[in-house]
């Protein structure tokens, strides 16, 4: 023991770093920050390293070459030893570490954290959280296959609208004037190179300011933040009612972070590596690609914005977001921390949760996208045709062969981009059903080019049969008058 | 002059190194930024577009639309199979061809055809478009792209070279699919 202390003393001679890292370690924090509300940051930081550490691992593997990288893949898949289980930690991490981070901002934001004097520990927090979210796309991207392909064609894409410079940032993106060699290239030394460079200063400086400007303390209803005394005031709290960091406080954030690791490593071996899915073989257009998780809510969105609002909501959208949440320490730098006397900083935070949880459920199972395969894989249900005619039942077949089935379900199986049609005849007469069928409209294609008279004839006879048992289906009210008028001329007539 | 105003030996050798220092890291930032923004300056140099064969007139029946593939003009060491790209190529009659990228107008996504309702459907978010490739439904705002095409002694060519994408210039991409008459 007396050697490691001569050991230790030596070298503290030259590196007199002991007494500024016991000084950082024992410094006082309030009692009440000894939560296990408190123990986010800490977990975000230690994923962080976790992705550092199986990311260089990766590396020595790894090809960033549009010709090699999938197949490079497929051998830490396959060959190297335990090479599925570092891919499977980077892909959970970078999962946890994108929901460690939103946790840990949500939790800032609900305690008042960044108000003043932590306006910039906050702003380079919302930088970080950017960053994270570059790391999870390019990190998508170096998974070289068909999902990380067309993800890129998406990336243009948006990339594209930007006015006059767009075509300009895009072949400035794409490192060409089309996805290949020099995309890949230029995605591996953001994501290896650029962007961790970033984040390793920026969460340097993140931390030393938590440590310059103290924790956050608890935040207490009515105890008002104000500029000219709150430094004043923490000072004293801490010193009436501190207790060092180290021991009082970091226990929580260290079995936290053990946690989180373990779970990590629990997800990796339970469900294994993302991917690759399909070569990166722009050629096979057989595929419906989809993005990583934590963009699932973006692709949904995608797909409900009006055609119109699109391009300004991705080109503004992001900065007024970015431009609000920097802004933010500006606007509500002093006044109430605690989330009980927020009611719309709470509320917010619930409406953005539920925004983005509906619209990534909704990307799971796609609903306004057709299913390729319905028209072909998914039959006409039984019930629909008992009983049916000859013409019913031709009906029927042009209703499969015209692949009205990849956009309309029957049964519960089928698309869902437009309504079910299992009682449509009780919505539509049939004059409004031959209408809509030859002229579309209402997000359905015109289909009279498509169908011949006979066709479209067998095709409404069959869409008139979809009416539940004693329901009848729906007949033109005029229609009915002119029946009745021409009942009563008859009865009337002199016999 | 006063002594405050002096300026003493090595405040302006100090002065004279910033400078010096300034000079070297302009000189070196031109070099550096032409190569970072090599990939787009190219383009308007030399372009990347030229003219690739797709294949012989008589390998696209008349009425029908397939696809065909082709090696992209521009490649690199690097590319793997990342240069070959797909398109539709519609042939009307005659001489009259339609060639469309595979590439949704909306987001670039991989566009199918069905030759049975006459439409192009998207699988990202539902875009769809008729046989003349002009909007059908769906988010797309405008048809999908039509690469420019020539016949030569029987043999279709086209004009290609960049990935379509809706923020292109108008020229690149051939004109707008006239709308579904």
């Amino acid at each position: 023991m007396r050697v490691l202390a001569q050991i230790g003393e030596w070298f503290d001679r030259r590196l007199q770093l002991a007494a500024p890292v016991r000084e950082v370690a024992e410094h006082p924090v309030p009692r009440n920050t000894a939560s296990w509300w408190y123990v986010f940051g800490s977990a975000a930081l230690t994923v962080f390293i976790l992705q550092l550490v199986t990311g260089i691992l990766l590396a020595l593997i790894y090809v960033p070459s549009a010709g090699e990288a999938w197949s490079s893949l497929q051998a830490l898949n396959h060959d190297v030893t335990l090479g599925w289980f570092i891919r499977a930690l980077h892909g959970w991490g970078s999962n946890f570490m994108v929901a460690i981070v939103l946790i840990h901002m949500v939790q800032v934001f609900l305690f008042g954290a960044y108000k003043f004097p932590r306006e910039l520990t906050w702003i380079i927090g919302v930088f970080l959280l950017l960053m994270t979210l570059g790391m999870a796309f390019t990190g998508q991207v170096l998974r070289f296959d068909q999902d990380a392909y067309w993800g890129l064609g998406i990336g243009a894409s948006i990339a594209s609208r930007v006015p006059i410079v767009g075509p300009a940032i895009v072949k400035m993106m794409l490192g060409g004037p089309i996805i290949a060699g020099a995309t890949l290239s230029r995605f591996f030394a953001l994501h290896v190179f650029v962007i961790p460079g970033l984040l390793i200063a920026f969460v340097a400086l993140h931390l030393l300011m938590v440590i310059k400007l103290g924790i956050n303390e608890w935040p207490m209803p009515g105890r008002i933040v104000k500029r000219a005394t709150y430094v004043s005031e923490y000072h004293e709290l801490t010193k009436k009612d501190g207790a060092p960091f180290v021991p009082y406080a970091v226990w929580k954030d260290m079995f936290f972070a053990a946690f989180v690791l373990l779970a990590v490593a629990a997800c990796a071996i339970y469900f294994g590596p993302f991917g690759p899915t399909g070569r990166p073989d722009p050629t096979i257009i057989q595929t419906v690609p989809k993005p990583d998780y934590f963009f699932l809510w973006l692709y949904g969105l995608l797909s409900y914005l009006p055609p119109s609002m699109e391009t300004p909501a991705l080109l503004i959208g992001p900065v007024v977001a970015i431009a609000f949440l920097v802004l933010l320490p500006f606007l509500s730098g002093e006044g109430e921390k605690s989330w009980r006397r927020r009611p719309i900083a709470v509320l917010t935070v619930l409406l953005i949760a539920i925004v983005l949880g509906t619209l990534t459920h909704l990307a799971g199972y796609t609903p306004w996208s057709p299913h390729m395969n319905a028209w072909s894989g998914d039959p006409v249900p039984d019930q629909f045709l008992h009983g049916t005619t000859a013409l019913q039942r031709q009906g029927a077949l042009v209703f499969q062969a015209k692949q009205c089935r990849n956009c309309h379900s029957l049964g519960d199986l089928g698309g869902q981009r437009g309504p079910a049609l299992d009682t449509v005849a009780v919505r539509l007469t049939q004059d409004q059903l031959i209408r809509q069928v030859i002229q579309g409209g209402g997000n359905m294609p015109a289909y009279g080019k498509n169908l011949s008279p006979a066709e479209t004839t067998a095709l409404v006879a069959f869409l008139e049969t979809l009416h539940p048992l004693g329901q009848a289906p729906a007949r033109e009210a005029a229609r009915d008058i002119v029946l009745r008028d021409d009942q009563s001329q008859q009865q009337n007539a002199p016999k | 002059m006063s002594d405050e105003n002096k300026i003493s030996r090595r405040g302006m050798f100090m002065k004279l190194g910033i400078l010096f220092n300034g000079l070297v890291a302009t000189a070196l930032t031109v070099p550096i930024v032409r190569f970072l923004l090599s990939s787009v300056t190219r383009g308007n140099a030399s372009g990347y577009l030229s003219w690739v064969p797709l294949g012989r007139v008589k390998e696209f029946p008349e009425g029908e639309t397939r696809l065909a593939t082709f090696r992209n003009p521009y490649v690199t060491p690097t590319d793997g199979k990342t240069v070959d790209t797909a398109c539709w190529v519609r042939h009307i009659e005659g001489e009259q061809f339609q060639v469309f990228a595979v590439n949704c107008a909306h987001l670039g996504c991989p566009v199918r055809w069905f030759p049975q309702s006459g439409l192009f459907m998207c699988p990202c978010h539902g875009g769809a478009y008729y046989r003349d490739g002009s909007r059908a439904s769906g988010p797309p705002e405008r048809g999908l792209f039509e690469y420019p095409y020539k016949v030569e002694n029987g043999l279709v060519t086209i004009q290609a070279g960049e990935l379509p994408t809706p923020g292109a210039s108008a020229a690149l991409l051939g004109k707008k699919p006239p709308c579904a008459s």
